[in-house]
């Protein structure tokens, strides 16, 4: 039998979904359902002072209407569940529904129950309410400041939480610096746009007391734990199950009110309901993610020896504190700012503030494409200001790869890499001097063409569970999976992550199968259901595969021994003279004398013939709790052309070459990749959720919010080298968000590369034509772009750098 | 995502059809439902019954008239592509139709809702302007023919009445050897122009005698440019090509947003109205 691990086979959750033969929750059906609608606050910031549901209680085919003051006291506030220590985090109330003040355009005001979807949405334009506008604001500098908008009396000027990443001395090094530079950047707010909205469907069994909440969930047992804390019953009372779920993004991994409301609605009505958001819906009050200011500084040799890096970062959570937001841009961002460089002294100051938008928490990537872009975006601009070819500078400042587990100025422990081959490879398919000495040729004939090439690194595989408690995240990190053996043999595996379109059905499947010898068909992947899978933390971070992966790999291995055990038995033979050859237990020696696993399964199950002392029955559990994170790490290079007259970019190749260690099935890490690839490049060149200044989201539907499309985006060229992780027995690493961390620096590098020559040094993403024109302009007459928002023109690299240590509280620049 | 209550009429004959519209109480008319739809998913568009004229067959096809074509008003975009027709005698038309969209709007948008509907930015009606069609319109008080350049009014407005339905349209036979280039710069998630030109130009021996360009979502609805007669009579050299196109936005009043600015919007129109002239010139013979 051709090997399992590492084959390239189709995905076996496909044929379901592409012939529309899945069950998503909107595809629930209960008998006597009923259908829920939201009233939802159409302004930023306002007290109400007067609601009416009178008529919208009369309202044909409704069946309830509740509002804030039915659940008051009755239910508890959704929780922020990643309590950062050390940065006086203040989170105040989330309620589920709004009693007396509303906080962003789409907090919930009241909720409607009705006979039908459109007789519940019928319903919402009769329910009254009467506001009182009060100050608003989006941006999250201008929120931090005295004077800005108050949001939550219990939080002073917005802000949220300071939090303080320090290793080494940045200030001497910033003072000793040979060479600085410093950057305004803008990390835009985006919204994750899953294919499929999310949606609640709730069943409540008042005889036994038991609800069941089928729901668009990243990881159920951690909902099933949040919502026993919004409704206040105990957590076994509640099963959570996540059917077929059309992509999360980090969109669904957080508690919301709506799916807790359903419940509670399901519980009062002693009927099913059922909510669905409509994409509009979702773009208003699914989180959002990103939505950084950021002010950078970089300090160097003038050979290229990177010594320091300085950070204050403005980041935005919305009204309200989402479930992991505080964790995003602390934890995941500011831990990781060494990049795949030795940059021995490092100071990030993070203010997590309050503003009047959609609540922003972890999207794809979470907090390490913010770090990943301002990285490399000043590793180019330090590399043009000392004459340096970027490449050089990144090669030079690589942690090499003999330093390996390497610990970094902020404590993290990288766990393996070899840095200088991913880069090699990403330049020797581009052929870079090639290209190097075309753009030259072309720029002559007025063409514009630039390279950008970046070297990222990947926190990821999240565990271990201490370190999710010492960093105040609310759960554990760890990963679950039972392994049962049939009577006939078949397999199931009971796992505690919750995938929804990352192909675990598959890969897990291979390792199992591997194991046992056996054909992919007999083995089973369950998943997406508190009641029937152990424990888990879901599927977020990457970390499914090494984590939850390898729990599969380790009960597999426990399966195998009990079954060696009994085959040593059936064989009357010492277990030590058994061994697994050729698909099957064989006796050392005389391999003709054998016993497949299919063999020993129905051995085991009917328990006839057992060893002394085992038990019956062929199953395993494992807990897999890794040592440390992994660091997945890679190398891109991406051409561009820019039109100067229309600004318009367009990306003429893309190489990515990975390494996210050994690959189970190379066909899936690849489609992981190139999703992650589209999503920054999205990102880089055309997402952008906007608001205007009175906190309406103008970007409020797919006419006006970019998602890529196939048609938009460039061939993606891909190539891998392989890094095993010494954490994990698969040493494998994770790739679902990698791509998504290199692409947007990547692509925004190439575009400034290719504008050198006009003196410009950054144009904040995403670099659409408007902005990419407006920078140009503002660069050939210098004065004009002040008022351009996103643009940064600079006649002279020199206008980039900073004299040292010019950044502080209330001096700053803003340049 | 849900639209209010509204009743829906199929129309089995023209007559039929006209006589709904004649009741004047805010019927609207359905074809591919791509635009109208959705403003009705949204409750922006309330209309108390859509009358849906796909199935007139009447009203659907492609054929020759008078050297140049006759486009019924419920014929599809795909159609439109499919049409060896006009593919010979209006390159423009499968030129601008194949960014509309994606394959399944084109299989159900359909060109005279596109033109009824007038929105400031979709590319059809400044082709329309450049080929100097005429819509033919009926009402049970009659029949009208409207030339395009008096038809779009302003933004989502027409020369239409209420009571009135758009039959075909009729586009005139190009003048000989001409050259017609559309090119439009598409705002990213809409797939609307940024700013689209549609040019026509034709030379006699080496002299224009002939240069038609319409803007579309530049202003507040697709007009022909005016300082495209500075190009007839000359040999189109660069300098008078980049004079007319950068006189192309006067007179307009540019609109701005979120993904264009007026004062890009603006810049982008010219750059744009001189590079379809330079591809329709070089398209002519």
């Amino acid at each position: 039998m051709p090997t399992l691990f590492g084959s390239a086979i189709k995905r076996r959750e496909d044929p379901r979904l592409i012939t529309g033969a899945a069950t998503y929750v909107d595809d629930v059906k209960l008998p006597g359902l009923a259908y829920a609608a939201m009233l939802r606050s159409p302004y930023a910031h306002a007290k109400i002072t007067r609601m009416d549901v009178t008529e919208a209680r009369k309202a044909p085919g409704v069946v309830a209407v509740f509002t804030g003051a039915d659940l008051k006291d009755k239910v508890a506030p959704v929780p922020c569940a990643w309590n950062v220590p050390n940065c006086d985090l203040k989170v105040p109330p989330h309620p589920l529904l709004a009693h007396d003040t509303v906080r962003y355009v789409g907090d919930g005001v009241a909720l409607v129950v009705a006979e039908s979807r459109a007789a519940a949405r019928d319903a919402i334009d009769l329910i009254d309410v009467d506001y009182d506008a009060l100050p608003a604001g989006v941006d999250p500098e201008k929120m931090a400041q005295p004077g800005a908008p108050q949001l939550h009396a219990e939080v002073p000027n917005n802000v949220a939480f300071t939090w303080v990443v320090a290793g080494g001395d940045a200030e001497q090094a910033f003072t000793d610096a040979e060479v600085t530079v410093k950057q305004r950047i803008v990390q835009q707010r985006l919204l994750p746009t899953a294919m499929e909205p999310r949606a609640a469907v709730a069943s409540y069994n008042r005889g036994a007391g038991q609800l069941t909440l089928w729901a668009t969930s990243q990881n159920p047992h951690i909902h099933r734990f949040l919502c026993s804390v919004m409704l206040q019953i105990p957590e076994h009372r509640i099963r959570v199950i996540a059917p077929e779920v059309g992509g999360g993004f980090g969109s669904k991994i957080p508690a919301y009110p709506d799916e807790a409301l359903v419940c509670w609605a399901a519980m009062q009505l002693g009927r099913p309901v059922k909510w669905t958001e409509d994409r509009s819906e979702n773009y208003k009050t699914t989180i959002h993610g990103r939505d950084h200011v950021e002010h950078v500084e970089l300090a160097g040799t003038k050979d290229g020896r990177i010594t320091g890096i300085r950070t204050k970062v403005y980041a935005g959570l919305g009204a309200y504190a989402s479930t992991a937001a505080p964790g995003i841009p602390t934890i995941l961002h500011g831990l990781v700012y060494s990049g795949p460089y030795q940059i021995p002294n490092i100071l990030g100051t993070i203010y997590g503030v309050y503003t009047s938008g959609t609540p922003v928490d972890a999207y794809r990537g979470a907090g390490r494409p913010e770090a990943a872009f301002l990285i490399e975006r000043l590793v180019d601009i330090y590399a043009r200001k000392i004459g340096m070819d970027p490449v050089e500078v990144r090669r030079k400042n690589f942690i090499a790869k003999n330093q390996f587990p390497y610990t970094v100025a902020t404590g993290l422990v990288y766990d393996s890499g070899d840095y200088e081959p991913a880069l090699d490879r990403a330049l020797t398919i581009l052929d870079y001097p090639a290209f190097r000495r075309q753009q030259a040729e072309e720029r002559k004939k007025g063409r514009f063409l630039g390279v950008g090439v970046i070297s990222y690194i990947e926190i990821c595989g999240l565990g271990p569970s201490q370190v999710a408690g010492a960093v105040g995240f609310g759960g554990g990190l760890y990963d679950s999976a039972v392994v049962r053996v049939y009577p006939t043999g078949v397999v199931r595996v009971y796992i505690g992550a919750s995938p929804h379109g990352q192909g675990e059905e598959t890969t897990f499947a291979q390792i199992v199968a591997e194991e046992f010898g056996y054909p992919i068909e007999n083995v089973e992947i369950v998943h997406g259901d508190t009641e029937t899978t152990p424990q888990g933390w879901g599927t977020y971070g990457s970390r499914s595969t090494a984590v939850c992966g390898s729990a599969v790999k380790v009960a597999a291995q426990r399966v195998k021994e009990k079954a060696k055990r009994i085959a040593s038995h059936l064989l009357e033979a010492n277990e030590q003279d058994i061994e697994w050859r050729d698909d099957a237990f064989r006796v050392r020696g005389s391999p003709d004398q054998k016993k497949t696993f299919a063999e020993v399964a129905l051995m085991a199950n009917v328990a006839w013939n057992m060893p002394a002392g085992v038990e019956p029955g062929l199953e395993a559990s494992a807990f897999f709790d890794p040592t440390n994170f992994v660091y997945p790490f890679g190398s891109h290079a991406c051409t561009v052309e820019v039109d100067v007259e229309t600004g318009e970019v367009k990306i003429l190749r893309y190489i990515a070459v990975d390494d996210c260690g050994p690959h189970i099935n190379p066909m899936i890490v690849e489609g992981q990749i190139h999703g992650g690839i589209i999503q920054g490049l999205g990102e880089g060149l055309q997402e952008i959720a906007i608001y205007d200044d009175d906190g309406q989201l103008i970007t409020g539907t797919m006419m006006d919010y970019a998602v890529p499309r196939a048609t938009q985006m460039p061939h993606l060229e891909l190539d891998h080298t392989v890094t095993p992780s010494p954490v994990n027995p698969l040493g494998v690493k994770g790739c679902g968000e990698a791509g998504t961390i290199a692409s947007a620096a990547c692509l925004v590098n190439a575009v400034c590369d290719a504008l050198a020559p006009l003196g410009i040094v950054h144009i904040d993403k995403p670099v659409t034509p408007a902005r990419v024109w407006a920078a140009i302009q503002a660069a050939s007459s210098p004065g004009n772009g002040a008022g351009h928002p996103g643009i940064q023109p600079g006649a002279t690299p020199d206008d980039a750098a900073q004299v040292p240590g010019a950044v502080g509280a209330g001096k700053e620049n803003p340049q | 995502v849900i639209p209010t209550s509204f009743e829906y009429l199929r129309a089995t004959s023209l007559r039929d059809a006209l006589r709904v519209l004649a009741l004047g109480d805010g019927t609207k008319v359905l074809a591919g439902g791509h635009s109208l739809l959705p403003v009705m998913k949204f409750r922006l568009a309330q209309p108390p019954r859509l009358l849906d004229v796909a199935g007139l067959a009447e009203l659907r096809g492609i054929e020759e008239h008078r050297k140049g074509a006759r486009i019924g008003a419920t014929t599809t975009y795909r159609e439109l592509l499919e049409s060896d027709l006009l593919r010979e005698r209006f390159p423009i038309i499968a030129e601008c139709t194949e960014h509309i969209g994606d394959l399944q709007v084109r299989n159900r948008g359909t060109i005279g809702g596109s033109i009824a509907h007038a929105d400031p930015a979709s590319d059809m009606p400044s082709v329309m302007l450049a080929l100097d069609a005429t819509f033919n319109v009926r009402s049970k008080r009659g029949r009208r023919a409207i030339k395009a350049r008096e038809f779009f009014r302003g933004p989502f407005a027409t020369d239409l009445a209420e009571d009135e339905l758009l039959l075909d349209v009729v586009l005139p036979a190009l003048p000989r050897g001409a050259g017609t280039a559309y090119l439009s710069q598409e705002q990213a998630a809409s797939g609307y122009a940024l700013a689209g030109a549609a040019a026509v130009v034709a030379r006699t021996r080496k002299t224009v005698s002939h240069a038609v360009v319409a803007l579309t979502g530049v202003g507040e609805v697709a007009r022909l440019v005016a300082s495209t007669d500075q190009l007839v009579g000359t040999k189109a050299e660069p300098e008078v090509l980049a004079r007319a196109a950068a006189a192309s936005t006067d007179g307009i009043e540019v609109q701005g947003d979120i993904h264009a600015p007026a004062d890009y919007r603006r810049h982008l129109a010219q750059v744009i109205v001189r590079r379809a002239l330079e591809t329709a010139l070089s398209r002519a013979a």
